[in-house]
């Protein structure tokens, strides 16, 4: 089995996707296939591509949930998922291979597929799916934080961001270091009430959800009929209003 | 264990990045494309570029998919079988073009309107539309009459922009936005960018419409209305500002026409049009100096209610007293229209409450100087903050146009038309109202231009086009009485007309990027069988040719005798011009280009330049220079560049002049392609501050309209709450004017033409028996397929890849229906058997699906057995083009009756459930057969492996 970092550095990156805005376009799932599928984790094999029971490898995957039945909160979220970069992942921990890993320098988790079996161990530890198998070559992959291009110094510097947060139109998604409490994500989380994704698993998800906003209908009921009955109908106010042009 | 692999962190991504424009749907975002072994690695929204601002959807992210399909087409194709059967054999350019030109310079020897040209998704509509003016025909349209005609012509009609493309919602100063009926559809990234940022303030987004996904999904509140009610809705909110005096009444006198004076001699031919001088200038009442004095002059005090005995003996009325008794009125008010809209009196109160108390108690200043048009400074713009923008739900209803034009008038009784927080134009726009371009068509003649591009703005019965007789000229019968305001013509109705020959017979029908025998027509399969019809005296096709352009293999392809090939987005030229359908924003005119990012491996050519080419061949005077040579032997850039429809304005506004340093106005620049390319493809020029708002009335930014060509004069643009051209429509239905409409026609017209917005029962629910018909069934348009399904994207079908028909789970309590029975649904014009899915968000009484994901089996390379043929299904089999039955046994077109846009939504239906059988929705059509030199798909597909490993 594999060992997580006996040491982790001081960097903890993940992303914070927010469950208010999100509107569902899928927009991070193909923008996030296009990078990696020439990236490090290439090819994001599609099988039966323009076939029955058409299926691939994607990092991110949007579901659509309606919750709260037919009440006054009744809402439907989008709800994105992909890998949470876990502190304590037993995805990395149950691999017989050490092909699954936690960077040390920043904890994202990674596979080095030279020795990944494809005993889809890892799958069945992770209890948020976000492990993929690619049937053509036999291996799981996942996402990566877009390693191949967070740091690539043959971008420009604002461009090395994970490609679902680039690409996202409704700026639900962002990127940065849950480790630095003054971080734009660890003020989210703050501010927002950003949670953890089944906590009780105990694998502490780096990665944060927002919360979905309560309504906003404000107390007011209804406009006051303003009182203006002429013989002639009720445009008294709007006659003798002087107004200049 | 525990071992970190030396990863390379900076891989090379690129040998070169092109910037070009996104195609996947009609927003038209700026995109970086990088290029890697000659392949396309990535593709990333540009940062710097006004529409997308570096954001990319999840279309636009799967171009790659889309620009590598295996149904492409490979070389040109001239039909070898029946039609319809699919059978074709390749041939040359040279022979595809000698086709085409035999046909066409026939057709315009002696008839010039035996050709239909109509084009779909085309994005070049003034390159296209001009070659049809050149060509002669009046019969050309792109598909605005089946997209969202009501919206434009509403907008055009009421404030001098519209929705979407001529107009947008203030997203970083609204505090509460209202988003009336849009389906997921236009514009895609602005639009969830835009609620991004008014989530982030906090501002309140409330969605109307029947089905709550999408944008809807994360409204702060859903009003799931009844289909077709809006305009009634919204009626009822305008109902309750009046009775409060909550009206922007400032804004009213000095930016509207509230204050001109009508005419009310009921029975007379004056009636209801505005009261004017010696001069033909209208006129007000000034209610300080008690004296009539021209509208439109500056200082004065308009009466805004009032009769007024003018000059000559006849009554007149400040329009705005005719708004306010009509709305006033208590049938419009929350109690009496909450159950035809299925939302509660409280709500509709409340929602006017909120909309008032945000306009006028929450409104804001931008502390800036500006002139307004009469040369009077102002220390600052103020903000009524709400926003409104609506789409499709609103459109694609037959009481559509009067429904748009009632919540412009809504927003312009808040005072929220083109101030910060509101509704803000983009330039070109705002236009006088309507635009001053007329349709031209009338008088046309072989071998002769026609006098004026075919689209463009009737102002009256006069400016129909109709023959000496009174019969429609068009084919689709735009602009006769049947659709007098039918501003981007009736593409739905143009094979069933031609197939009739009514009001003629055509010779040839060329269109392109329609899928007009699958998905882009309504009563898909009838429009199969017209387009296979034949006489039987002849035994020649009833339409007897099609050309048909597209670059993939589309259901259309089948059904066309000659195929010209195009080529995908990223290897092309184009031009998204200010004379076409602009990408600018509230804050300044911007225009774009693709470009070739990399070249063809098929014998295809661009569209546009087989266009110029067959202009050339033809001999049109535009395309041909006076030796007989092609003017444009460049082909589209060529055009692009030198083509100038008037002195100094041409397709690209940005970089003219001959040293590239004029913007708008200027001669031709030789290396104005090469300008664009080193600007990332895009021209955009920001507005000074004191421009921004209040255009229509503002000295400065009409001046800058002028110089740009935008507007022939700096007169002020005043908002057209009461439209005088409606009521001239109305005058002729009653019997006024020279022009007059068929006996048969006069009651619709009365009926349905009003200087002032009305709602009536949308026309298939008022004519079939809603007992036998109790629901309604739309479409939603998938955020993640609208606009991209040319090709069948190997990604995006695997996100959505079959439909099914969602239906309320009270609803399907009901009719004891569970997910995944298989039912028939039943609509005066067929039946169709699909699977159901319940679900919450949906009103009570409506069915749904996504558009356009069912496929024909063996169209787009997919396999026969795919889920989109097998499975998915398209409601259009439903929808009939036409009404059914009048009295006298007519059967008028199923649009709206001002505009003609095509009345989708207003289909309704009665579902039963069935037995699954063979669990395939039902109908089913043959296999089409791939065409020739079109290879089978491959099943695995590792698109990447290549590129990766030579980093």
């Amino acid at each position: 089995m594999t060992d997580l970092p006996l040491e982790r550095g001081a960097k903890s990156l993940g992303l914070v996707i927010d469950l208010d805005t999100c509107v569902g376009c899928h927009a991070c799932a193909t923008n996030c296939k296009e990078w990696n599928t020439s990236g490090i984790s290439a090819p994001l094999t599609d099988v039966n591509a323009y076939q029955a029971e058409q299926r691939g490898v994607w990092f991110n995957r949007v579901f659509t949930y309606e919750v709260g039945g037919q009440s006054a909160n009744a809402r439907t979220v989008h709800f994105p998922k992909n890998c949470l970069h876990c502190e304590k992942p037993d995805c990395v921990t149950v691999c017989p291979t050490g092909a699954s890993y936690k960077r040390a320098e920043d904890g994202v988790v990674l596979i080095d597929h030279n020795k990944c079996i494809g005993c889809k161990l890892c799958s069945w530890a992770c209890p948020y799916g976000a492990r993929e198998y690619d049937e053509d070559v036999g291996v799981m992959k996942k996402c990566t934080l877009c390693i191949d291009k967070i740091y690539n110094e043959n971008l420009p510097q604002a461009d090395r961001v994970p490609a679902c947060v680039a690409t996202c139109p409704a700026k639900a998604r962002h990127f940065g270091d849950f480790a630095d409490p003054e971080s734009n994500v660890s003020q989210l989380v703050r501010e927002r009430g950003g949670f953890d994704l089944m906590p009780e698993t105990g694998y502490r998800p780096t990665s944060k959800y927002l919360p979905p906003r309560a309504g906003r209908n404000g107390a007011l009921t209804a406009l006051a009929p303003v009182e203006t009955q002429s013989p002639t109908g009720a445009f008294l106010r709007w006659v003798d209003r002087i107004l200049t042009r | 264990m525990l071992n970190e692999p030396d990863i390379a962190l900076s891989p090379r991504v690129a040998d070169e990045v092109k910037y070009t424009t996104c195609y996947m749907c009609a927003c038209r975002c700026g995109i970086k494309v990088h290029i890697k072994d000659g392949l396309v690695r990535y593709i990333e929204g540009n940062r710097n570029h006004p529409v997308n601002k570096g954001v990319l959807c999840g279309k636009g992210s799967s171009g790659i998919m889309q620009h590598y399909s295996p149904a492409r087409l490979r070389k040109p194709l001239k039909r070898s079988g029946e039609r319809g059967s699919g059978e074709f054999v390749e041939i040359e350019w040279d022979e595809a073009l000698k086709i085409a030109t035999d046909w066409l310079g026939a057709i315009r020897k002696t008839d010039p309107k035996k050709l239909a040209f109509f084009t779909g998704r085309d994005q070049s509509q003034s390159l296209t539309g001009w070659w049809a003016s050149q060509f002669g025909t009046p019969n050309f349209a792109a598909h605005g009459g089946f997209c969202s005609v009501n919206m434009a012509a509403a907008g055009l009609y009421t404030i001098g922009g519209s929705f979407w493309e001529f107009g947008e919602p203030d997203w970083d100063r609204a505090k509460y936005f209202m988003l009336f009926g849009v389906a997921e559809d236009h514009d895609s990234n602005p639009i969830k960018t835009g609620l991004g940022k008014l989530k982030a303030r906090g501002a309140k987004v409330v969605s109307v419409n029947p089905i709550r996904t999408g944008y809807s999904a994360v409204a702060d509140e859903w009003i799931g209305i009844r289909p077709g009610t809006d305009g009634l809705f919204v009626m009822a909110l305008i109902h309750e500002l009046l009775h409060a005096d909550k009206i922007d009444a400032d804004y009213l006198v000095r930016y509207t026409n509230a204050p001109w004076l009508v005419i009310q001699q009921p029975g007379a031919a004056d009636h209801g049009l505005f009261a004017r001088d010696a001069d033909g200038d209208v006129l007000a009442f000034d209610a300080r100096d008690k004296k009539l004095v021209k509208a439109k002059a500056a200082d004065i005090a308009p009466a805004l209610a009032g009769a007024i005995d003018l000059p000559d003996g006849r009554k007149a009325v400040p329009s705005f007293e005719l708004l306010a008794r009509r709305y006033m009125d208590s049938q419009y008010s929350p109690d009496a229209v909450a159950a035809t809209c299925g939302v509660s009196a409280a709500q509709i109160r409340r929602i006017a409450a909120e909309l008032a108390d945000v306009a006028f108690n929450q409104a804001i200043e931008i502390k800036t100087e500006w002139t307004d048009w009469a040369g009077r400074k102002h220390d600052r713009f103020i903000g009524r903050p709400v926003a409104m923008h609506a789409m499709r739900g609103i459109s694609a209803h037959s009481n559509g146009f009067h429904t748009c034009r009632a919540i412009h008038v809504l927003q312009t009784l808040l005072g929220s038309i083109e101030c910060p927080g509101g509704f803000r134009f983009k330039p070109p726009f705002p236009k006088p109202i309507p635009p001053a371009q007329k349709p031209a068509g009338k008088g046309y003649k072989p071998m002769t231009p026609l006098a004026g591009l075919p689209l463009g703005f009737t102002m009256g019965p006069e400016d129909l086009v109709l023959e000496a007789d009174g019969t429609p000229v068009r084919i689709d019968k735009a602009y006769s009485w049947e659709a007098p305001v039918a501003s981007h013509g009736l593409m739905h109705m143009v094979i069933t007309n031609a197939w009739k020959g009514d009001p003629y017979p055509i010779d040839t029908l060329f269109m392109y990027m329609a899928n007009m025998s699958w998905n882009s027509t309504m009563n898909t399969k009838g429009v199969m069988e017209m387009l296979t019809d034949k006489d039987p005296k002849t035994g020649e096709y009833k339409i007897p040719h099609i050309i048909y352009s597209d670059a993939y293999a589309s259901e259309m392809v089948s059904y066309a005798d000659l195929i010209l090939p195009d080529t995908t987005y990223l290897e092309r030229w184009d031009c998204i011009s200010l004379l076409d359908r602009p990408i600018c924003e509230a804050d300044g005119p911007a225009d774009a280009i693709r470009q070739p990012v990399v070249q063809p491996d098929r014998d295809v050519r661009a569209f546009q330049t087989v266009l110029l080419d067959l202009g050339a061949r033809l001999g049109l005077p535009g395309m041909t220079k006076e030796d007989g040579s092609p003017k444009f032997p460049g082909g589209y850039a060529d055009y692009i560049v030198n083509h100038e429809r008037t002195p100094g304005i041409g397709p690209l506004a940005g970089w003219r002049g001959e040293d590239g340093k004029s913007n708008g106005r200027g001669a031709v620049n030789p290396n104005q392609l090469d300008a664009y390319i080193k600007h990332e493809c895009f021209w955009h020029h920001d507005l000074q501050p004191d421009q921004k708002f209040f255009k229509f009335a503002n000295k400065s930014y009409l001046e800058f309209a002028k110089h740009m060509g935008f507007v022939g004069s700096t007169d002020q643009i005043v908002i057209q709450l009461y439209s005088e051209p409606m009521q001239k429509f109305k005058l002729a239905a009653e019997g006024h004017g020279a022009v007059q409409p068929p006996e048969n026609m006069r009651e619709r017209l009365k009926a349905t033409f009003d200087p002032l917005p009305i709602w009536y029962q949308p026309f298939e629910e008022a004519m079939i028996d809603t007992k036998t018909y109790p629901m309604h069934a739309l479409t939603q348009r998938p955020m993640i397929m609208y606009h991209s399904w040319g090709s069948q994207n190997a990604w995006l079908r695997q996100i959505l890849g079959r439909n099914k028909l969602y239906i309320a789970t009270t609803k399907a309590a009901e009719l004891g229906l569970v997910d995944d029975d298989w039912v028939r649904v039943y609509s005066h014009n067929g039946d169709i058997k699909v699977q159901v899915k319940t679900m919450e968000g949906v009103n009570h009484d409506t069915v749904w699906t996504w558009n356009a994901i069912g496929k024909r089996a063996g169209s787009w390379t997919l396999a026969p057995d795919a889920p989109e043929a097998r499975k998915g299904f398209l409601l259009n089999h439903l929808i009939s083009e036409l009404l059914p039955k009048e009295k006298d046994g007519r059967r008028l077109s199923n649009s709206d009756p001002v505009t003609g846009q095509a009345a989708w939504f207003d289909l309704r239906v009665r579902i039963e459930k069935c037995e699954a059988g063979a669990e395939v929705s039902e109908p089913q059509f043959p296999t089409l057969p791939r065409p020739p030199g079109v290879a089978a798909a491959p099943a695995v597909n590792r698109y990447g492996a290549k590129i990766a490993k030579s980093r």
